[in-house]
């Protein structure tokens, strides 16, 4: 028996359960919004302990991301993230998952290459591209500021 | 199709699952579970190898009568170059055929490991196959504590390991005959709708069986594929229609069997070489033995793709090996 | 009100991207790299900085933020130390998000164990 791809992959697509989209973007909106109320709150708080604001710009992502070791090592991160969907993956949070939860799942595998290596497997190409990008606008900036 | 002229029976099997497994609708059945899915090891790839350990024993121990003295082992399973099968069946000390034919190897194991047995080159052989959810996660997909939303079409890969064991001795039920698979590329290239991958090759090679055969989807009691939860269940359901041999209700799937998908995170259902082999161990072959079934078509489905092909943009070819399982009471 | 902007605005982000997820079946590496980059080119063309003024860490906090401050640290180093600062400023300005995460990550791993799910 031969299917046709193109026609079969319309079947497949058509006949696919669709992800609820309606309820993931809501719990998305959530769960997303109560992250970055959280930074803000604790933005708040650094700054009537009297911390400067550049050290709380630097403090908010870093308490974050210790939460969210915190929250991965018990294994409660992908519990939550499973619901949130992108509410957790687009804050630091998710970005910091990427990187704890292959140092804990990779250890078998020695601490050079298994975890050293592994904790890169995401968080390396938003790092690469993040900085290829950011390298570009200064270069853009500097060829400007010649003329200017 | 090969028909076999001395069909072999199947004289031991046994199952092992983990908690999932333990706690779903096939659960009782099998033979043993650890539910904390480590099965005393430290890394989840020796827990898949300590699996198949545990299922081959129990099945020799499980047989009646004389132990069988076993002559070859054909395994399989999913990580890497099959190490959970050479790992875990090294103390065995028996001739030893690793099998690659993804979740498929339960029956692609059980149709080698019989032509054996028929063809009179060993008396007595096994198959062995397992999957593990962490070992099989940490290969396809992504590290066990990394935090995602899976898709509504994504399986769940069952933590179970199965043995069979066949043997030259009457036995209730025998191999009738079997029929290997031809791999088949429907174009799909979602690693998340396996399902979907695997359905032409399953309607393939059971339409390629009912016409050398003569037979029709009806004249069986069951017919099981392997793994291809609701999704590729559905899309068989709908090109056996188109072909002309619409299966009805005695068509299911062991990847809609193992789980209670109302529970939990469970999607599309089971997959993995460890759900097809769970069923048959721990469902179909007790159903056959108290008589409840007695003629059944056994389809293990597997849907052969890397994570590199994946990650390289491939499409997923599928392929699909057939069991005919008949339980006879003259003995 | 600056909570209800950091809220309205990071979970606006987020539901983008779960639509991007749902619709598109867009892997969850690719939409951090794909918001890193979006948050360099929109700080670049100047469209981000009244989003941070307005929502603080709603801005900030989501991925698009990292691309913010890379961005801003970039600018500041070609400012002040020429072409030079087009490499330096971006890794600058992020340290101690970057270092944070793989120092949590390493501690993590030797305490916790893998567990399954």
């Amino acid at each position: 028996m031969s299917v046709n791809k193109e026609k079969y992959k319309k079947l497949a697509d058509k006949r696919a359960v669709k992800s609820p989209i309606v309820k993931n973007c809501v719990k998305a909106f959530l769960t997303g919004g109560f992250i970055c109320l959280v930074g803000q709150l604790l933005s708040t708080l650094y700054t009537s302990l009297g911390i400067d604001a550049d050290t709380v710009k630097m403090l908010i992502p870093v308490t974050l991301i210790f939460v969210t070791a915190l929250l991965t090592g018990f294994g409660l991160f992908d519990k939550i993230a499973k619901h949130a969907g992108a509410g957790t993956l687009v804050p630091i949070t998710g970005f910091a998952n990427a990187v704890i939860a292959p140092a804990i799942d990779n250890k078998a595998e020695g601490l050079v290459l298994g975890l050293g290596a592994k904790i890169f497997i995401i968080a390396g190409p938003v790092i690469l591209y993040g900085t290829f990008a950011s390298a570009l606008y200064g270069a853009v900036l500097w060829i400007v500021s010649l003329f200017g | 199709m090969i028909k076999f002229k001395n069909p072999p029976s199947i004289l031991g099997y046994a199952s092992v699952g983990g908690k999932e497994e333990y706690e779903g609708p096939l659960g009782a059945g099998l033979d043993f579970h650890d539910s904390e899915n480590r099965f005393s090891e430290k890394t989840w790839e020796k827990s898949e190898a300590s699996m198949q350990r545990i299922a081959l024993n129990l099945a020799i121990s499980g047989c009646k009568g004389e132990k069988p003295e076993l002559k070859y082992i054909f395994a399989g399973d999913l990580i890497n170059q099959c190490t959970s099968s050479s790992y875990g069946l090294v103390d065995f000390e028996v001739p030893y055929i690793g099998l690659f034919g993804a979740c498929s190897t339960c029956a692609e194991g059980l149709a080698l490991a019989s032509l054996f047995v028929d063809s009179g080159y060993a008396d007595c052989t096994a198959a062995v196959t397992s999957s593990h959810f962490c070992s099989a996660e940490r290969q396809f997909r992504f590290p066990l504590e990394y935090g995602g939303q899976r898709p509504p079409t994504a399986q769940r890969t069952v933590t179970a390991a199965g043995a069979f064991l066949l043997s030259d001795r009457p036995g209730k039920i025998r191999v009738h005959d079997v029929c290997f698979g031809i791999t088949n590329d429907g174009g799909i290239t979602d690693a998340n709708n396996m399902g979907a991958a695997m359905a032409p090759a399953a309607v393939d090679t059971l339409m390629r069986y009912f016409d050398e055969t003569s037979t029709a989807p009806d004249d069986y009691d069951r017919i099981f594929t392997g793994d291809l939860g609701f999704e590729g269940w559905s899309l068989v359901k709908e090109l056996s229609k188109e072909q002309g041999r619409a299966f009805g209700e005695n068509y299911d799937d062991c990847g809609l069997l193992v789980y209670n998908r109302e529970l939990r995170d469970m999607h599309a259902g089971g997959s993995g070489c460890g759900c097809s082999a769970m069923t048959l161990a721990a469902y179909i072959l007790p159903k056959m033995e108290k008589g409840e079934l007695k003629n059944v078509l056994f389809v293990g489905t597997g849907a052969l793709m890397s994570p590199t092909s994946v990650q390289q943009g491939e499409s997923i070819p599928g392929v699909a090996h057939l069991v005919h399982l008949v339980a006879d009471d003259r003995r | 009100m600056e909570y209800f902007w950091a809220f309205v605005v990071g979970g606006a982000l987020c539901v983008v991207a779960q639509i991007l997820i749902d619709k598109t079946r867009m892997t969850p590496a690719r939409i951090l790299v794909s918001y890193v980059v979006a948050g360099v080119v929109l700080t670049a063309l100047g469209l981000y900085k009244p989003i941070v003024e307005l929502a603080g860490c709603g801005a900030t906090v989501p991925l698009t933020g990292f691309g913010y401050s890379l961005a801003n640290g970039v600018s500041d180093a070609v400012n002040e130390y020429g072409l030079i600062g087009a490499l330096s400023g971006g890794l600058t300005a992020t340290a101690s998000g970057i270092a944070a995460a793989m120092i949590f990550a390493f501690l993590a791993a030797l305490v916790f164990k893998s567990r399954p799910k």
